[in-house]
C-alpha cells in the first residue's frame, strides 16, 4: 500500500495492517493497512457499502479480522475486544449513536463506564452533575425543559448525536472514531459537528472522521483516505490536494473507467450503479 | 417543591399501583369490614407473600433485560425436591438450603446458556425448560410428597417460616430481597447493564456492555430465586409436594406486568412489582370476604390486569 508513505512511518497511535473481513461470501475489507498519528485527523471517505462501518466496527472490536493485525502505540492487539478498545482510550461515535432510548441523558453518558463507589454502586448524584456540567458547557443545552433526566428518547437527532459526541470527548480518549456523524443532521447541527472535530484536534487528540459527504470531511481532515469496496484506493495529505481535484478523484474512482467521468456533481452514485 | 413533583413524575407508574392497591383495599374494607379492618386478614395474606415477591423481583431483572423465563416454577419444585431429598436424609439443613440455592442458579445458568450461546428463544426454551424439569420431578419422585414434619420446630423453619409475634418472617425476607434488588437495579452497574441490554442489544454491545454475560447472571439470579422460594414454600408446608411452584407461572408474571414493567424490555420497576403481588394477593381474600365464592378470583384477576394496563398508557407507558 503507498497509502500511508505520506503520514511519515515514525510514529502512530493506532495501525492497521493487512486486514482482511469476509461475511460469508462477500468480501467487506482487502487488505487494508492505514495508521493514524498522533494528533492527527484522518478522514475516511468512500461510497456507501465501501466497507467504512466494517473498517470502524474492525478496529473498535466490534468485529473480529479474519486476517490482518492491529497495533496500538507499537503494541500489537490480541484478544481484541470493544471493551479493550475502551480500556486503551478508543471512543467510537457510531453510526446508530449506541443510544438507550428509554434511558435518561445522565445513564446514556455514562453506559457501560459508570462511576462508580463501593462494590460496583452507581455514584448517582456525581453522574448527575457530570452530565449538567456537560449539558451546559459541552451540549449548549440551555433549555429548562432538558435536565440530566430527560430520557434520550425525547430528543431530536442533533441533540442525541450531541450526548453521543461529549460522551466521547468525557472520558480521556487518545482516539475518537467517528462514523458518519453528520449523517441526518440540519445545516446547523452539521456546522457544530465540524467545529466539535477542530476541537479534538485542538486538544491533541487524533480522530477518525468517517463520511460519504467529501464536503464535511475536506476541511478538517489532516489526511484524507478513499475506501472503494473493500479497498484503499488512494490516500492524500490535504496540502497536497484542492477540493476540485479530490472530487474529480473521487468521481473517477466511483466511476471505475466504464462510465463518463463527465459527471455532475453529486451524482456519482447513480454513476457506480 | 419542584424536585418532589419530578420525583412523583418520574414514579407516577409505581404511584398509579399504588392507588390501585389502596382504591382495592378500600372497596373490600366497605363491602366487608368486619374482616378488613381486623389485621387477621392481612396477616394470613401476608404469610405466602414473601415467595411472591421474590419472585417478582427477579423477573423484573428478566423482562427489563428482554427475555422471558417461564421455567421457573419447575426450577422452584427442583430445588425444593433437592432441599427435601437432602434434609430427609440427615444432612445439615443449611448445607441442604445451600445445594437447593445452587441448584436454582444452575438451572437459570443452563437458560442463560441456551438464549445467550445457543440462540433460542428465551419464551420457547424456558417452556421447554419447565416441561423438562417437572417431568424430571415426577420420575426422581414417582410423584410422591416428602414429608418434613421433623422439621417443624426446628431453627432453619423458623428463620424461615415462622412469624414474630403474628408477623411472617416470610414477607420479610421478601421485602429484604426486594430491597437488595432494587439497589441492585436501580443504583447499580448491574441493572444499568440489565436494563440497556433489553433497551437496545446493539447499542449496548457498542458500548462496551458484555450482553451475553449480563443476561446469563440474569437467568441466574432468577433461578437462584427460585431455589429460595423453593425453601421458603417446602417449609411453610413442612412438606414437599411434586407440584411445588406449579401454580406461579401466570400469577408472578401477572403481578410483574400488573406493577408496570413493559413487556418491550429496557425499563422496569421492582416496587411496582412488589405492589402488583400485594394486589393479586388480596384479591382472593378480598373476593371471599365480600361475600361472593372463590369463583370470581381468576375473573377479578383478568379485570384488575387489563385495567393496570390501560391504566399504564394513560400515564405515558408506550413503546417509542
Amino acid at each position: 500500500m503507498t497509502a500511508n508513505e505520506s503520514a511519515g512511518n515514525a510514529q502512530y497511535i493506532m495501525k492497521a495492517s493487512g486486514v482482511c473481513k469476509k461475511f460469508g461470501f462477500v468480501q467487506a475489507l482487502k487488505n487494508v493497512s492505514f495508521e493514524v498519528g498522533p494528533n492527527e485527523i484522518v478522514g475516511l471517505i468512500g461510497d456507501n457499502g465501501a466497507g467504512k462501518s466494517t473498517l470502524i466496527k474492525t478496529l473498535t472490536g466490534v468485529h473480529q479480522a479474519d486476517s490482518g493485525e492491529l497495533y496500538w502505540k507499537g503494541t500489537q492487539l490480541t484478544n481484541y475486544s470493544v471493551h479493550a478498545a475502551r480500556d486503551m482510550g478508543i471512543v467510537t461515535v457510531f453510526q446508530d449513536r449506541a443510544l438507550s432510548e428509554q434511558h435518561s441523558i445522565w445513564r446514556n453518558i455514562f453506559m457501560g463506564k459508570e462511576l462508580t463507589g463501593w462494590g460496583g454502586f452507581l455514584r448517582v448524584k456525581k453522574q448527575k452533575e457530570e452530565t449538567q456540567r456537560m449539558m451546559r458547557e459541552m451540549m449548549g443545552f440551555t433549555s429548562s425543559f432538558m435536565t440530566p433526566d430527560t430520557p434520550v428518547g425525547n430528543m431530536s437527532g442533533g441533540e442525541r448525536q450531541g450526548v453521543a459526541i461529549c460522551r466521547a470527548l468525557y472520558f480521556e480518549a487518545d482516539l475518537i472514531i467517528l462514523d458518519e456523524p453528520t449523517g441526518g443532521l440540519s445545516l446547523s447541527e452539521t456546522r457544530k459537528v465540524l467545529k466539535f472535530v477542530r476541537s479534538i484536534k485542538e486538544s491533541g487528540k487524533s480522530c477518525i472522521f468517517i463520511s460519504h459527504n467529501m464536503y464535511h470531511v475536506y476541511p478538517v481532515a489532516d489526511r484524507i483516505i478513499v475506501l472503494d469496496r473493500g479497498e484503499i484506493v488512494d490516500a492524500f495529505v490535504k496540502g497536497q490536494i484542492d477540493i476540485e481535484t479530490l472530487e474529480a478523484r473521487l468521481l473517477e474512482i466511483a466511476g471505475t473507467s466504464d462510465i463518463d467521468l463527465k459527471v455532475p456533481v453529486g451524482s456519482k452514485a447513480i454513476a457506480r450503479e | 417543591m419542584s424536585r418532589a413533583r419530578s420525583f412523583f413524575y418520574r414514579h407516577r407508574i409505581e404511584f398509579a399501583v399504588l392507588g390501585v392497591f389502596f382504591a382495592l383495599i378500600a372497596v373490600f374494607a366497605i363491602a366487608n369490614p368486619r374482616v378488613f379492618l381486623n389485621y387477621r386478614a392481612y396477616t394470613a395474606v401476608f404469610t405466602t407473600l414473601g415467595a411472591s415477591i421474590i419472585l417478582v423481583t427477579s423477573n423484573v431483572f428478566i423482562v427489563a433485560s428482554g427475555e422471558l423465563d417461564l421455567s421457573f416454577p419447575s426450577v422452584i419444585g427442583l430445588s425444593a425436591m433437592v432441599f427435601a431429598m437432602l434434609a430427609r436424609a440427615g444432612i445439615s439443613p443449611v448445607l441442604a438450603l445451600f445445594a437447593s440455592l445452587v441448584t436454582g442458579a444452575f438451572c437459570g445458568y443452563v437458560n442463560g446458556m441456551l438464549v445467550t450461546k445457543v440462540g433460542l428463544s428465551s419464551l420457547v426454551s424456558t417452556l421447554g425448560m419447565n416441561f423438562l424439569l417437572r417431568g424430571l420431578i415426577m420420575i426422581i419422585t414417582g410423584g410422591l410428597a416428602i414429608p418434613l414434619t421433623f422439621m417443624l420446630e426446628s431453627t432453619i423453619a423458623k428463620v424461615f417460616a415462622g412469624t414474630i409475634g403474628v408477623f411472617p418472617v416470610q414477607l420479610l425476607w421478601g421485602l429484604g430481597f426486594a430491597l437488595i434488588g432494587w439497589l441492585l437495579f436501580t443504583r447499580h452497574k448491574f441493572g444499568g447493564h440489565v436494563c440497556y441490554t433489553g433497551d437496545n442489544i446493539t447499542s449496548a454491545r457498542e458500548m462496551g456492555i458484555r450482553v451475553d454475560r449480563v443476561k446469563i447472571w440474569t437467568f441466574m439470579l432468577m433461578g437462584f430465586s427460585a431455589g429460595f422460594v423453593g425453601v421458603l414454600v417446602t417449609l411453610l408446608n413442612n412438606t414437599f409436594w411434586p407440584t411445588t411452584g406449579d401454580g406461579y407461572l401466570l400469577l408472578i408474571l401477572a403481578a410483574v406486568f400488573l406493577g408496570g414493567t413493559p413487556t418491550w424490555g429496557g425499563i422496569g420497576t421492582i416496587w411496582g412489582a412488589v405492589i402488583g403481588a400485594f394486589i393479586l394477593g388480596f384479591i382472593e381474600t378480598g373476593i371471599i370476604a365480600s361475600g361472593l365464592t372463590g369463583f370470581y378470583t381468576q375473573f377479578f384477576y383478568g379485570v384488575i390486569l387489563i385495567l393496570a394496563l390501560i391504566s399504564h398508557r394513560y400515564v405515558g407507558l408506550k413503546k417509542k
